[in-house]
């Protein structure tokens, strides 16, 4: 697999938040904020890597039928990392993340990819899966997190910009619903825009193909003749 | 006195779906139809009881004893891992007809972020292991609550005509928005 279809899966084909649905609910309860989303992000990225080059490095080694328990158990360890680290050197991060930093535990995004990527392929796809998926879960979390931050408190990292501007229902979960079924919507009507281009532009290139070939075989004809 | 704010918080202002936003994976993909989404309701209420009371337990008389509170997450993990695996199995072996109808929930439930969200919650939120118990019935309550009215919702929701990116996921979080806005007065 090449490096350059890994990025692209992991951050816009197969957006993890947006096209797989996974990850949902960090992804609504830390959006609230840039610098909460994008601390999660990092922690989740870490994570995603760690465990991806771990199950990838033992995948021959689990075995099948208490895959699920020994991933669990590989994820918890990197996230208890991850907790200390940011108690220590993050206190007000992980203060305002609360509960949801142990929750990267049962991301599902991160067992997901365990089992549908790092279980199957070698090291280096695995980490670099791990890397673009989680980056791809970032900047959606960061696009969720600055429309809902701007609206909900006018402010962007804690900065005003909207000059005291703010419509409160967007800092609440109910914004965090809206605003993340407006952005699968989107998303779905960009990709099935881009999809139907893509058709439509070969459709056409068929088309022009045919009509060549037909020339061609007139133009052998008349030659015959 | 407690015990009735510990419902009304667990259930209402509290709502770990639509308020804390927590669970959501099943709460999209179990509501489709009634039947399922009160079976999943009923599975976690249930799974979060003895979550509630393992995890609680463990967690004063052997991680706090010893010191060792770091490892929380992980003994959590295990702990509720081990206990789904293990009511799967009793379930096949006492109660054929329930498990037929919550078996097919259970695993799905390991990685349902609500259990571990429960743990977590009962640390900081309650302080004996009675108040702990309840409050995981509570939050069960309070789960299924939300899970029901949405398949309710979604039953309806299958007979109108939807814009078409707007099907599925996006309309059930719209959806979602207005349930929390109503959820949301009681805070």
């Amino acid at each position: 697999m090449k490096v350059k279809d890994i990025a692209l899966d992991g951050v816009v084909r197969q957006n993890p938040v947006f096209k797989l649905v996974l990850g949902t609910c960090p992804a609504l309860a830390v959006s609230t904020s840039l610098a909460n989303a994008i601390g999660m992000g990092a922690a989740v990225i870490f994570v995603l890597m760690c465990s991806n080059i771990l199950v990838s490095l033992l995948r021959n080694v689990i075995p099948g039928s208490v895959r699920i328990p020994a991933f669990i158990m590989i994820i918890a360890t990197f996230v208890t990392v991850v907790i200390l680290a940011f108690d220590k050197f993050l206190p007000d991060l992980s203060s305002s993340l609360g509960m949801f930093l142990p929750l990267i535990v049962v991301n599902c995004l991160i067992l997901a990819r365990a089992e549908a990527f790092a279980s199957a392929n070698k090291v280096g796809a695995a980490a670099l899966d791990g890397l673009f998926m989680g980056i791809g879960f970032t900047l959606a979390l960061s696009v969720m997190a600055f429309i809902r931050e701007l609206l909900g408190t006018g402010c962007l990292f804690g900065v005003e910009v909207l000059g005291g501007f703010s419509i409160g229902i967007f800092a609440s979960s109910a914004g965090g619903f809206l605003v993340y079924g407006l952005l699968i919507a989107a998303f779905v009507a960009g990709s099935n825009a881009i999809s139907a281009k893509n058709k439509k532009k070969q459709a056409a290139a068929e088309k022009a193909a045919k009509l060549q070939a037909a020339q061609a075989v007139a133009a052998s004809e008349t030659e015959v003749k | 006195m407690e015990i009735i704010a510990l419902f009304v918080a667990a259930v209402f202002t509290n709502n770990f779906i639509l308020v804390q936003t927590v669970g959501i994976c099943p709460f999209l993909g179990v509501s489709k139809k009634t039947e399922s989404a009160l079976g999943m309701g009923v599975a976690v209420t249930f799974v979060m009881v003895l979550a509630s009371l393992f995890t609680y337990a463990i967690n004063t008389w052997v991680l706090a004893t010893l010191k060792i509170e770091f490892m929380q997450t992980i003994v959590f993990i295990f702990v509720i891992a081990s206990l789904v695996q293990m009511l799967e199995m009793i379930l096949k072996k006492i109660s054929p007809s329930l498990y037929a109808s919550l078996g097919v929930y259970l695993p799905l439930i390991t990685t349902n972020c609500a259990i571990l969200g429960i743990a977590q919650a009962n640390l900081t939120a309650v302080n004996n292991l009675f108040m702990a118990v309840l409050n995981g019935a509570f939050a069960g309550l309070g789960f299924t609550l939300a899970i029901f009215l949405m398949s309710g919702i979604r039953e309806k929701l299958d007979k109108v005509d939807v814009p078409r990116p707007f099907k599925g996921f996006p309309i059930t979080l719209i959806t979602a928005c207005f349930m929390a806005m109503a959820f949301g007065v009681f805070a």
